[in-house]
């Protein structure tokens, strides 16, 4: 076999993974665009019908549905905030040598292995409850009033329990890029007199700068999917207040069985994440496959 | 030069303290469930809180008894082992083609593979659940390795090709100069070179996919339930038996959250698609 054909033979290899990615999103994602113009149900199947863009407008009037983008972006926008600058400043903190530096590195990165699930039923059963939990107890031990997080404020508490769970992911990526830094330079810049926080501003802040771009992308594309903390903490309630675009989709499919509307609404997520992905890829795509051979 | 060097050792024992007490809140919900879990219920819910308990394995014995455990863990193993091990056979020789034997595609086509990871999931959910129904996988342990193996395949790909590029084409050029095939440098000379990113790429999907809710809770119910469906069960009302809850999320972290602290090195390769070394 000449070496060329090998070559072809080996490329092959590449085939497998390929197909079946392929088809993961194709298929789904076809027959997704066909439902979203149908008149689908589950319950009625024999009455299916093409009602072209009806599904579209019936989730753009529909209330629930822009409470839910807004929903899903409020907790996005909120998450990145506090991951981001919470998981610079504390892997900054946790960078140079202390007493137990391995331990507490530990202890910081644990919530990520912990799954959504337990997350969220914990700190809504365990700290969050208004009358046992132990928010609560600190609030009334400072002679304040228990705050009734998932009654008064859900959608800051699914905020709250999805931040824990991410900050972990944020410091873990900061601290391995601070790893890296040069160290003769921040050195160099303290024999000059430079201050703590000109270091941190001219050195440590610009060498974070693709870190976080990668840790914006990466918690984007998994928070835009968020849907256990919300599934067993509040049920998209009280009302719509912490539906999000895959609740929403997710009650239209599997608790009203209307296949068509939930199809369109999945559409809207795919549009959505694309959108939110396509200019986070560009900013940071490049540097990705720059070490391509 | 000494109130000077003597306000440095202030400021680095101020740090070491706020790094702690950073580290403990951050860890305290874990280690507070982990307390709780061997609580009576009565001391569970005691307000002020009970700091000072005589600790009980009866939440655990309960767990392990009545709400069924093993059957719930025997199908995380089974699923999340099987997606790992599905996922693994398929993606190591797809990296290997990439790294070493690319075509003008091949930059396109694993931006392509990271870009259905942006896919949402919600948006093949009404399509994966009626191909479920259809082909009788509802709540069976075969369809969630399917899933689990396809949504974290991107993921292993770029993480094993990543590990394969920094392998020297040199050792590859010398083995085929010896006459060995394929197959011989895949098994002989690459593997073993690359074992510990394979193992990290391995265990990265695993923790993955046994964390993984979305696809549990709609998939399944009751046959193929993994635990991270069994724990959200204790969501309903009637459930308000913390002690028995916290048991039973200890018991489905604890092998995760140990197997994370042994990799987290490793992993965050794998998590940033190795653009952050």
């Amino acid at each position: 076999m000449s070496s060329k054909a090998k070559t072809q033979v080996e490329r092959l290899l590449a085939q497998p993974a390929t197909l079946m990615l392929f088809a993961w999103m194709i298929v789904p994602l076809a027959m997704t665009v066909y439902f979203s113009v149908q008149y689908f149900n589950l319950l009625y199947p024999n009455k299916s019908s093409f009602v072209g863009v009806e599904n579209f407008a019936y989730f753009f009037t529909y209330p629930s549905f822009w409470t839910s983008i807004l929903n899903t972006m409020l907790l996005v926008g909120f998450v990145l905030l506090v991951t981001v600058v919470g998981g610079v400043l504390i892997s900054v903190l946790v960078d140079d040598h202390f007493p137990g530096q391995g331990i507490v590195r530990m202890l910081l990165i644990s919530p990520f292995f912990v799954m959504p699930t337990v997350a969220a039923l914990t700190w809504k059963n365990l700290l969050m409850n208004p009358v046992s939990g132990f928010f609560a107890w600190i609030a009334t031990s400072l002679g304040m009033t228990p705050v009734n997080w998932f009654a008064d404020w859900p959608l800051l508490s699914v905020i709250m329990v999805v931040a824990w769970e991410w900050l972990p992911f944020a410091i873990l990526i900061f601290v391995t890029a601070l790893q890296s830094m040069d160290r003769e330079q921040k050195e160099a810049a303290q024999m000059d007199g430079a201050k703590a926080w000109d270091i941190f501003w001219h050195l440590t802040l610009p060498h974070l700068r693709r870190p976080i771009a990668v840790v914006i992308m990466v918690e984007a594309i998994f928070l835009l999917n968020v849907f256990a903390e919300i599934f067993v903490t509040t049920n998209g309630g009280p009302g719509d207040a912490t539906t999000n675009v895959p609740f929403l989709v997710y009650t239209q499919a599997l608790l009203e069985f209307d296949v068509g509307a939930a199809s369109a609404g999945g559409l809207f997520a795919v549009v959505l994440a694309n959108l939110v992905s396509i200019f986070l890829v560009r900013l940071i795509g490049k540097s990705l496959t720059a070490g391509a051979r | 030069m000494s109130t000077a060097k003597s306000r440095k050792r202030l400021w680095r024992n101020l740090r070491t303290v706020a790094a702690w007490a950073v580290g403990f809140a951050m860890f305290f919900p874990i280690l507070w469930m982990l307390l709780t879990s061997f609580k009576t219920e009565l001391d569970a819910f005691s307000m002020p809180p009970s700091f000072l308990f005589a600790p009980t394995l009866e939440n655990y014995a309960t767990i392990l008894e009545r709400a069924n455990y093993m059957h719930y863990a025997w199908n995380s193993i089974v699923t999340a082992g099987g997606a790992t091990v599905l996922g693994m056979v398929v993606a190591v020789p797809a990296a290997y083609a990439f790294a070493y034997h690319p075509t003008k595609r091949t930059r396109g086509t694993l931006l392509w593979m990271l870009s259905t990871k942006m896919l949402p999931s919600v948006g093949v959910l009404v399509p994966i659940y009626l191909i479920a129904r259809d082909l009788n996988l509802l709540d069976s342990r075969t369809a969630l390795v399917l899933v689990f193996a396809l949504v974290n395949l991107p993921i292993m790909v770029w993480m094993i090709y990543t590990y394969f590029r920094d392998i020297p084409m040199d050792i590859l050029e010398a083995a085929r100069m010896d006459g060995a095939n394929t197959w011989k440098i895949m098994m002989h000379v690459l593997l073993p070179v690359s074992r510990g990113g394979l193992a990290s790429t391995a265990l990265l999907c695993l923790i993955l996919s046994w964390n993984e809710s979305f696809w549990s809770l709609n998939l399944t119910t009751s046959q193929a339930a993994p635990l991270s469906a069994l724990v959200a069960s204790f969501s309903s009302p009637e459930g308000l038996f913390w002690a028995k809850l916290s048991a039973v999320s200890t018991l489905a972290c604890a092998p995760i959250l140990v197997l994370g602290w042994l990799s987290q090195k490793q992993l965050v390769r794998g998590l940033t698609f190795g653009a952050v070394k």
